[in-house]
């Protein structure tokens, strides 16, 4: 057994590298609430991965039978409305999951430098999980799979020149139809997923190579230079690769596995109770998960009376909403993603965590917050004129954010770092 | 292309103006999907009633038998009229295409209404059709204006009038509209009817998700287990995390 393990490890070190991620790294000890959403993440990604294998094997991909197919697998596969209802359930949970992760970034700074191409990654991860999300909801074929993905593909069509033919080659017909479905289902299952893995592969790669942030923003990878008191440093042995033979020290820090395996088992226990609970209680999540048109077969003569995207997409499509010139408003949305991937760059602040920065960036922070989920709110709701003018309070606000954010942050009158972690 | 997101955007714009939901506020109705005995009731009437136009084209018989304790044999001699066999879905031989020439839409299918439209919107709908001689069926309704379609429930109902009182508004004698009343031809009370209608909903509520009570049945147990599950883990947590400092 001895001798198959070492032949196997001379091959492909696998004890190697779970030492490295897993037993020996180094995770500082102070991580809190916050910090469970990344491990949920990927709960809830291998959630949707196996549902949705085991959804595929009774979907069927065409205009006629998709509506049909899901009703059979609701009706007349064992568990199938389990399966449904987990996948279903599972696309807002991993935006719920995924939104309180940046959230954690942003108040801790973990996108600064050194972390910025970890942040990158998560913004990418982030545009695919809503394309894949999109394509996904277009699949059961209701009224607002038709609808929905009606007003999202025309945005397309505002794009000067080629915005015409692009929609055109985005749907593959004049018209969603059948064969935009299929195209949708093909993306849905293989290809996005594919994308997804590999970056989510790429985020924890670069993550491990820089080290984890903390609540309170400090390297807990020192220099070996005697300057760190001997009671700092982790009693605990991590891998080579972090202490690079001594050069460094660590503080503060606790291999990842097991302490933080057992620690992230009980966030996982409160997230599959709250997880659980929508999906045999309240499936359609208040009309907010599953709208109620979409328990209507696609009608393309018949258009529902208030078209809302699915909750996790109606920031954007506020702001979309907000700006009349429907070109501008497009290019509006496109900045209001592009602003959160370029955070690293437009924070020039040197302090990460929001307890050490200044007064005003916690309330920018919360100006944030405040107008990320009131542009949530807003996109749900009909265009009045009220709404409306409301809508562009709350995206000048978010703008604002980033606008401010660059000023203060260059100057910005911080207080005193500690030495080790609290 | 242009044209079709301003197209959208006007859409949404007015959502608000062209909504042609209720004109009156709606009722609650009164669903509880363990009644099985109102279920029946409900199932029975959707065969009599609804089902001429209306298919429930998702839902088997064999599933509605089971589910609603009805034993195969009686339902295939009571619920089934046209031969089909028990594991055959609830259809009707309908001509989309004659139904469209008849009532001047396509017939919505009802095995998920209670989803789309929710059961308060249903129950209302049925106990607001009236009189009108304008309209091709001789009746409107409150709640779906200008509806296309008869009322079936009639000979349960009576003929549906709204009845207008003469009363002091100040001061001076005017005509206030109090309600629906029936010319009492039905078969059925206002009580009766009533009730009838909230059968017919529970069902409908049923139809829409027949596996609500076994996932119910079935979320307590996880998540007792998920709490048992937490308990466990924390407990776990905390041995572990006595080393660190």
């Amino acid at each position: 057994m001895k001798n198959l393990m070492n032949w196997i490890e001379y091959r492909l070190p696998v004890v190697e590298k779970m030492k490295i991620h897993m037993t020996q790294y180094p995770a500082p000890k102070n991580f809190n609430f916050w910090y469970f959403f990344g491990s949920l993440a990927i709960v809830v990604l291998v959630n949707q991965i196996l549902t949705g294998i085991w959804l595929t094997m009774n979907y069927e991909p065409s205009a006629e039978g998709a509506f049909r197919s899901i009703e059979y697998i609701m009706r007349d596969v064992e568990y199938g409305w389990l399966l449904r209802y987990m996948h279903s359930t599972g696309a807002s949970a991993f935006f719920v999951v995924v939104y309180l992760h940046m959230l954690r970034g942003m108040m801790y700074g973990s996108y600064q430098k050194p972390r910025e191409l970890l942040w990158i990654f998560g913004m990418l991860i982030y545009l695919v999980l809503m394309a894949e999300a999109f394509m996904g909801y277009m699949l059961p074929w209701g009224q607002m799979s038709f609808w929905g993905a009606q007003v999202i593909i025309s945005i397309f069509g505002v794009i000067p020149v080629i915005g015409d033919d692009l929609t055109l080659w985005i749907r593959g017909d004049y018209v969603i139809s059948g064969a935009t479905l299929n195209r949708f289902f093909a993306l849905h299952v293989i290809a996005l997923p594919l994308v997804l893995v590999i970056l989510v592969f790429l985020h924890i790669m670069a993550l491990h190579e820089v080290g984890s942030n903390n609540p309170d923003g400090i390297d807990t990878k020192r220099d070996n230079d005697g300057t760190v008191p001997e009671e700092a440093v982790s009693k605990f042995e991590f891998h080579d690769n972090f202490t690079k033979g001594g050069k460094k020290v660590i503080i503060d820090s606790i291999p990842f596995h097991p302490y933080y395996t057992v620690k992230d088992l009980v966030g996982l226990a409160g997230f599959l109770f709250l997880f659980a609970y929508v999906i045999f209680f309240m499936p359609e999540g208040g009309g907010y998960f599953l709208e109620p048109p979409n328990f209507e077969a696609a009608n393309p003569m018949k258009t529902p009376e208030h078209i809302a995207p699915v909750w996790y997409f109606t920031p954007f499509y506020a702001i979309l909403r907000a700006v009349p010139n429907p070109l501008f408003g497009a290019v509006a949305m496109f900045l209001a993603i592009l602003a959160l991937a370029l955070l690293p760059w437009i924070d020039r602040g040197k302090v990460r965590s929001v307890r050490y920065r200044c007064g005003l960036h916690k309330l920018n922070l919360v100006n944030f917050c405040v107008s990320f989920v009131a542009l949530g709110i807003l996109g749900v709701l009909p265009a009045t004129p009220l709404y409306t003018i409301l809508s562009q309070l709350f995206s000048f606000t978010y703008f604002g954010f980033f606008i401010l954010l660059w000023f203060y942050s260059k100057n910005e009158k911080t207080k005193p770092l500690p030495e080790r972690l609290t | 292309m242009l044209k079709h997101i301003i197209a959208a955007a006007a859409l949404l714009a007015s959502t608000v103006a062209l909504a042609a939901g209720p004109n009156i506020p709606l009722e609650r109705a009164p669903v509880d999907i363990r009644d099985t005995e109102s279920l029946q009731r409900g199932f029975k009437l959707f065969q009599n009633y609804c089902l001429a136009c209306h298919q429930m084209q998702y839902q088997r018989y064999a599933r509605s038998f089971r589910d609603l304790d009805i034993p195969e044999e009686l339902g295939m001699e009571y619920l089934m009229f046209t031969g089909e066999r028990v594991g055959d879905h609830i259809t009707n031989a309908m001509d989309p295409a004659d139904a469209a020439e008849w009532f001047g839409d396509a017939i919505p299918d009802l095995t998920n209404v209670a989803r789309v439209r929710g059961p308060n919107w249903i129950y209302t709908f049925l106990k607001s059709f009236y009189k009108d001689d304008s309209r091709p069926f001789g009746v409107d309704n409150d709640v779906f204006p200008m509806v296309g379609m008869p009322h079936v429930l009639q000979e349960l109902q009576g003929v549906p009038y709204k009845a207008y009182e003469t009363r002091l508004v100040d001061g001076q004698p005017t005509e206030v509209y109090v309600g629906i009343r029936t010319d009492g031809s039905g078969e059925l009370s206002e009580e009766e009817y009533n009730r009838a209608v909230a059968d017919l909903v529970n069902y409908l509520v049923y139809a829409g998700e027949p596996y609500r009570l076994e996932s119910e049945r079935l979320g307590v147990k996880v998540l007792i287990f998920l709490a048992i599950f937490f308990v466990l883990a924390y407990l776990l947590k905390k041995e572990y995390w006595k080393d660190v400092k």
